[in-house]
């Protein structure tokens, strides 16, 4: 039987301690049968790259709350493609400024997600993207 | 070109983490891999830790892996691996993977390698791949591989059969003495552990687990005659958050290892851990073979039989098999036997 799960890492880079929104997600891949690794708080972009591909995730969700997202994202996009996860979907939740969004999806995020995003949306996202990237 | 299997002996860590996502996925691609790496396995120290969940079974995995990397006797650091198994949820496949929330410290060294695994339906603490996925990074060149089951209860015992060393884990409060001297998973210990030993009954707890200790444990069919020597299960008291007990906790593993060696055990376990792998890969395969070869609708017909309660759940069996039903007169034969 040759099963293929979507594997995530959901993880919560810089400084903020609120992992309530992260868990949220996490559940919620969960429950839509994907394998998610956690992570917990405080991670550096070095950390998340590192689980990354010990892990051989497909996706990286990043829950970022303390406004750090312009400094932390490209960091952790620049580590992962420096590993050969270039491939990895990367996407971003929490409190991110509408006007940064535009500078996040051009540096290679595929998706932000803002507070009020159902849980829905994330998982069937990631299932498509994942799937499309599978038969490229 | 190099094959997958080569980069992985190069030391290269991508390659190594796709090789255990297509040996998880049970991918035929992984499976040629983990042939050409077979040869380069068995040199590792296999470390089962197991116990009960909250037992704090991840936070002395931690700890043990940064005693590995920073031996206090001055030895050369070991390289070490750890294969962290969850549960899957029996309802949607989905799992949530944690144990590295409390492996923090590790991160930055690349001495550890550190691999989550969903147990993906499996009974027994472990996925049904773990094996394959212990032995690739065996292959690796991973000098110690920490294996930390699902928080197990009592019969969750597969690590036993799988690993060179088993830690048990208990805490405080989790039990009384005729938890302890039920049969399952004490029993399978080389080393047992009371961690969280600050917390409040720790003491009746060391007490009932070294009297359990002292019943002895039944002899394992390898100390027949293999086993010169009788390894007696120490019972280890750490905390784990503070780091404290781990030094003792490593020296037994290590006398345990040496024992191990010493007394052909590590041999012995080896060839019983690669028989059960084949016997599993059989009956695997052998049932699978088996469906197919099933007439189209013939196992649905019987099963749908079985539920209406037409047939009992044995002649439902007979009748897969292609089997006769056992003949009603040995019932009445050996009742009337009885009665005589």
């Amino acid at each position: 039987m040759t099963e293929r799960k979507i594997r995530v890492l959901i993880t919560k880079p810089g400084l903020d301690g609120h992992d309530r929104g992260a868990k949220v997600v996490a559940r919620a891949l969960r429950d839509a049968g994907m394998e998610v690794i956690y992570t917990g708080l405080r991670q550096t972009p070095e950390m998340i790259a590192e689980a990354a591909l010990q892990e051989d995730v497909d996706a990286v969700g990043l829950s970022i709350l303390s406004g750090a997202h312009m400094a932390l994202v490209p960091r952790v996009l620049e580590l992962l493609r420096a590993n050969g996860q270039g491939h990895v979907h990367v996407f971003v939740g929490g409190i991110i400024p509408e006007s940064d969004i535009p500078a996040l999806l051009a540096m290679g995020v595929r998706a932000v997600y803002g507070p009020g995003t159902s849980t829905q949306k994330v998982v069937e996202d990631l299932r498509a993207a994942i799937l499309q990237e599978n038969h490229a | 070109m190099t094959t997958l299997a080569e980069e992985v002996l190069a030391g290269s860590r991508l390659a190594l983490a796709r090789l255990l996502t297509l040996i998880e996925n049970e991918d035929p691609q992984g499976e040629a891999a983990l042939d050409r790496l077979f040869p380069h396995s068995g040199r590792a120290h296999w470390i089962g830790v197991t116990g009960s969940p909250g037992a704090g079974k991840s936070s002395l995995v931690n700890r043990l892996a940064q005693a590995f990397r920073r031996p206090a006797d001055g030895s050369p650091p070991r390289t070490v691996a750890i294969v962290a198994v969850d549960p899957s949820s029996p309802f949607t496949g989905g799992a949530l993977l944690g144990d590295r929330v409390r492996m923090r410290d590790l991160s930055g060294d690349p001495g550890v390698f550190i691999r989550s695994m969903a147990s993906r339906g499996a009974l027994g603490g472990l996925a049904r791949t773990t094996p394959a996925v212990v032995q690739a990074l065996d292959s690796a060149g991973f000098d110690i591989i920490l294996i930390e089951t699902v928080g197990a209860g009592q019969s969750e015992v597969e690590i036993a059969r799988l690993a060179h060393t088993v830690l048990v884990v208990e805490a405080p409060g989790m039990g009384d003495d005729i938890q302890a001297i039920k049969a399952g998973i004490l029993e399978i210990a080389d080393i047992l552990v009371l961690n969280k030993a600050d917390l409040p009954g720790a003491e009746n707890a060391l007490r009932t687990l070294r009297a359990m200790l002292e019943l002895g444990r039944p002899p394992h069919e390898e100390t027949a005659e293999s086993l010169p020597v009788v390894w007696r299960p120490p019972l280890v008291p750490t905390i784990a958050t503070q780091n404290e007990g781990i030094a003792e906790l490593l020296g037994h593993i290590q006398a345990h290892a040496a024992y191990l060696r010493q007394s052909g055990g590590w041999q012995v376990r080896d060839r019983s851990r690669l028989q059960t792998q084949l016997e599993e890969l059989l009956q695997t395969a052998l049932l699978k073979r088996w469906r197919s070869s099933l007439p189209e609708g013939q196992y649905q017909q019987i099963l749908t039989d079985l539920q209406a309660r037409r047939i009992s759940p044995y002649q439902a069996l007979h009748s897969l098999l292609g089997e006769p039903p056992l003949p009603q007169s040995i019932q009445r034969g050996s009742t009337a036997l009885f009665n005589a």
